[in-house]
């Protein structure tokens, strides 16, 4: 039984797992989960993960949420190339400080600014307040800021020569802002070279594919056109506690 | 030359990274970093982690940020006994899915619990907004339903059989609200049976030496926070508190 792998491409992390799959040619079945339908709420998708998010995946009678997570076991379990997750210690503790130091920098940020660009004007029936979005911004622009500082610098990928784990996990979380509108590779060229060589090392026709959904905000404002009405308050409430 | 750990023990991952390396005899040079006095601030520090947190790792010259990157590290470069990070890959996945998960749940509610209750008074000279503290418990209670639904279960702890280094992070975490009288623990038997367990896994003395600081937040006055500092938190406070 291959193993399953429970995604909505319209997020960074299920990107990141997807790409990675794909990439290194691991069998797996798509489980479709479409967020704007509500399935990650099912009773079906709640005994596979019942924290009700998504990347979720299921080997036989195994279960694991959390993209770190499932993007570790795949590679253990499937002997992934060595650069995605380098067996060399320092190398190693590079990866696993950049996967740890995201979760609260690049993705809160980058996904915040995709709640209020794109979402709340799909969901609030309503534009975007321009004072959050601006501050949202600048605080992303911030955390890019330590990005190129601290965890690229000067190299040609987070851990050195070749792409890993991290790389992949950034450049997904980065194209949220960007399916937005907001294209933060502009006015960085060190990012956007970065950008470049990731995508170039994934393969551009995977990276495309795996990026349709979100560079597709009209398609967006069709699923959330039809959204069911208690899943639509639903998300309204958690998009207002999340923008305070 | 060994290892340098710099640390404040009032910091949960500080604990979580002291306890580890002090339970499993590895040598290092615990390196004082005071956050009250904004050390982690100078320039100095800055040099080790240019995050400016705590906890941080020197290692020659090798520096690495992030609790969860230094006690891997710690335990590939020590040898650490297998139950900390064990070797069965399901059992590895589920420690690191709980500690992928707990980034922005049970960490930042625990910590604004923390801030809301001890701080604000301490830093903003006024009582702590009581609706705004129930608000984030009730997030916290959320977190800890799911935590012992999901992450713990049945088990005695969270990857099965023996104490990980998911059960040492999460039980750190969960000390910093009971340090400001949020015991919440009390009213939950199986997470109370939990925490005796890793209690006794740790060690006792061991356990207690590592808590002698938080469980003292009571004690802490204005005063000692750098001017800097107070500035600093007093504008996160305020952001936190909308």
């Amino acid at each position: 039984m291959v193993v399953e792998l429970y995604l909505d491409l319209l997020s960074q992390p299920c990107r990141a797992v997807y790409i990675f799959a794909k990439k290194n040619n691991i069998p797996f079945e798509f489980k479709d989960v479409v967020l704007f339908k509500g399935q990650h709420m099912s009773e079906e998708f709640g005994k596979v993960n019942p924290l009700r998010k998504v990347p979720a995946l299921k080997d036989e009678a195994f279960t694991l949420a959390e993209n770190t997570a499932i993007l570790l076991y795949l590679s253990r379990k499937f002997n992934t190339p060595d650069h995605w997750y380098p067996s060399d210690g320092q190398k190693r503790a590079k990866v696993d400080e950049y996967l740890s130091w995201q979760h609260t920098a690049i993705r809160a940020q980058g996904s915040k600014v995709f709640l209020i660009k794109a979402l709340v004007p799909l969901l609030m029936d309503k534009p975007f307040p321009p004072e959050k979005l601006e501050g949202a911004i600048e605080e992303l622009n911030s955390t890019l800021k330590q990005f190129e500082e601290k965890f690229l610098q000067g190299k040609l990928f987070i851990v050195g020569n070749e792409i890993s784990l991290a790389d992949l996990v950034a450049l997904v979380e980065l194209m949220q802002p960007v399916g937005a509108g907001y294209d933060v590779f502009e006015g960085s060229p060190k990012l956007a070279e970065w950008r470049h060589r990731v995508e170039e090392a994934i393969g551009k026709e995977l990276f495309q594919q795996a990026h349709e959904a979100i560079l597709n905000v009209k398609d967006m404002a069709a699923a959330a056109a039809q959204l069911d009405p208690q899943l639509k308050e639903k998300l309204k409430q958690l998009l207002q506690k999340n923008l305070k | 030359m060994v290892v340098e750990l710099y640390l404040d023990l009032l910091s949960q991952p500080c604990r979580s990274v002291y306890i580890f390396a002090k339970k499993n005899n590895i040598p290092f040079e615990f390196k004082h970093v005071e956050l009250l006095k904004g050390q982690h601030l100078s320039e100095e520090f800055v040099k080790v982690n240019l995050l400016r947190k705590v906890p941080a790792l020197k290692d020659g010259a090798f520096t690495l940020a992030e609790s969860i990157a230094i006690l891997l590290y710690l335990s590939r470069k020590f040898n650490t006994p297998d139950h900390w990070y064990p070797s069965d890959v399901q059992k590895r996945a589920r420690v690191d899915e709980y500690l992928s998960w707990q980034h922005t749940s049970i960490r930042p509610q625990g910590c604004k619990v923390y801030d809301i209750k001890a701080m604000v008074p301490l830093l903003m000279d006024k009582p702590f907004p009581p609706e705004k503290l129930e608000e984030e418990i009730k997030d916290l209670n959320f977190s800890l339903k799911q935590f012992e639904e999901k992450f713990l279960q049945d088990k005695p702890f969270i990857a099965g059989g023996e104490i990980s280094l998911a059960d040492l992070m999460a039980l750190e975490e969960l000390v910093q609200p009971v340090a400001v009288g949020c015991d919440v623990f009390e009213g939950r038997s199986k997470l109370a049976e939990w925490r005796s367990r890793v209690e006794e896994a740790i060690g006792k003395e061991l356990f207690e030496q590592a808590h002698e600081v938080v469980l003292n937040t009571k004690d802490l006055s204005a005063a000692q926070f750098s001017p800097q500092l107070k500035e600093q938190l007093i504008q996160m406070l305020q952001k936190e508190l909308k």
